[in-house]
């Protein structure tokens, strides 16, 4: 498992440390089961306080992809579909307003936006 | 979690004297989770070793209740288990570190002489030097080898990196977090080195003029502000900003990060900006004529 911190404070480290995790268990590279350091080795690793690496485990539960035993630590969560099309919904409709606001400028309509969407589908290019 | 300690309305009071003025500390409330490390700042004559001292029984306090490790301060059975560094204070000069962990041995029964040596090995002390002939580093390193071999769970911390060089002060956090490794363990830290603050600490206390301005969790507080940049009139509309820099050409305030103007520039304030734009409020930037 891999984890990069960036201390230049523009994005909160429980929130670096919640979305690099979840891409990991997204991409398939922490399996259902798998066991998450603890979150004193996860502080102390990252020279981090253990009260953040604390926080980040509490999201990751809460958004159902880990759960914690207690006395034994935190695992990856059973695969849920749903999260993952949730997850996957979320960042489309991201992308999607980015498209819409990219678009507005440079006078590019709905119906050509459609029509670009249609060629992307089908796997040709524009 | 268990708490390392606990200060309830913790004061103390100094009377005016005929030169000096009177000092007044506290009401002090902090109590710090096991298992984390809590770093206190403020300038000089906040009131940070007077504190401390204060927990360790060496000033008495005017009023209020202290408990370190569960235990009122001052027992006897958590005694053993408080190691404290204070500027300053060292042991006879005419001794050597051999002489100081024998010294120590018949006064801690929790003593280990193996951890001492370690100790005494990783800080490069040599044991037959005497240590009035130590530097101020090396006195400091001392002290806190002999924090570290008694078993102690609560360490407590005045200055300890300030007579460092860089590399020494970073391998001592390094120490510091190893010793936290769990809920039994917890350090406070009273340090004017912000930045060493801000790299080790948990919670991040600060104290001015005997008060207590606040006490976060360190990551919490770093996310909450920012510094943003824009004309005086604009910035001092702001009515949640703490302080206010202003120079010939423009301005910088510390604001919530939520009520950050959209359109201006801001950037993340550090540890040392919370503080600073904190203590000094709104200013005009010094020029030199």
């Amino acid at each position: 498992m891999q984890i990069y911190i960036q201390n230049t404070g523009e994005t909160p480290i429980y929130e670096q440390i919640v979305s690099q995790i979840k891409a990991q268990i997204l991409s398939g590279a922490l399996q259902e089961g798998d066991a998450l350091p603890s979150m004193r080795t996860l502080a102390k690793e990252l020279r981090i306080s253990v009260i953040t690496t604390k926080r980040a485990y509490e999201e990751l539960e809460k958004q159902g992809y880990v759960r914690s035993i207690t006395g034994k630590g935190s695992f990856v969560a059973p695969k849920n579909l749903e999260l993952i099309r949730e997850e996957n919904l979320r960042q489309i409709e991201d992308a999607m307003q980015r498209i819409v606001s990219l678009a507005a400028p440079c006078g590019l309509s709905l119906e050509d936006l459609m029509h670009m969407l249609t060629f992307f589908a089908k796997g040709e290019d524009v | 979690m268990k708490s390392a300690f606990c200060l309830q309305a913790v004061t103390k009071r100094y009377p005016a004297r005929e030169k000096a003025p009177g000092f007044a500390l506290g009401p002090l409330n902090l109590s710090l989770p096991g298992g984390c490390i809590l770093g206190l700042i403020g300038e000089n004559g906040a009131g940070k070793t007077t504190t401390l001292k204060m927990m360790l029984g060496l000033t008495r306090k005017s009023g209020g209740h202290i408990e370190l490790l569960g235990r009122p301060a001052g027992d006897e059975t958590t005694r053993a288990h408080i190691g404290a560094v204070l500027d300053g204070v060292c042991f006879p000069g005419e001794m050597n570190a051999r002489q100081v962990g024998r010294m120590l041995e018949k006064l801690y029964p929790s003593w280990r002489m193996g951890a001492w040596q370690m100790w005494c090995r990783r800080f490069q002390l040599p044991e037959e030097k005497k240590i009035a002939a130590y530097s101020k580093g090396m006195q400091q390193k001392l002290m806190l080898a002999a924090a570290f071999s008694h078993d102690s769970r609560l360490l407590l911390l005045d200055e300890a990196t300030s007579g460092l060089d860089p590399v020494a002060r970073d391998e001592l956090l390094d120490t510091l977090r190893d010793f936290v490794s769990d809920e039994n363990h917890s350090v406070l830290l009273s340090s004017h080195l912000v930045e060493d603050v801000q790299k080790v600490c948990d919670y991040v206390a600060l104290l001015h003029r005997g008060q207590l301005l606040f006490c976060e969790e360190k990551d919490r507080l770093l996310e909450s502000f920012a510094l943003v940049q824009g004309p005086k009139d604009v910035l001092m509309q702001l009515s949640n900003r703490r302080g206010l820099r202003e120079n010939a050409f423009g301005a910088t305030a510390l604001v919530p990060r939520t009520q950050v103007p959209s359109g201006l520039i801001w950037q993340p304030a550090g540890l040392e900006d919370i503080m600073l734009y904190t203590l000094r409020g709104d200013h005009h930037e010094r020029t030199a004529v």
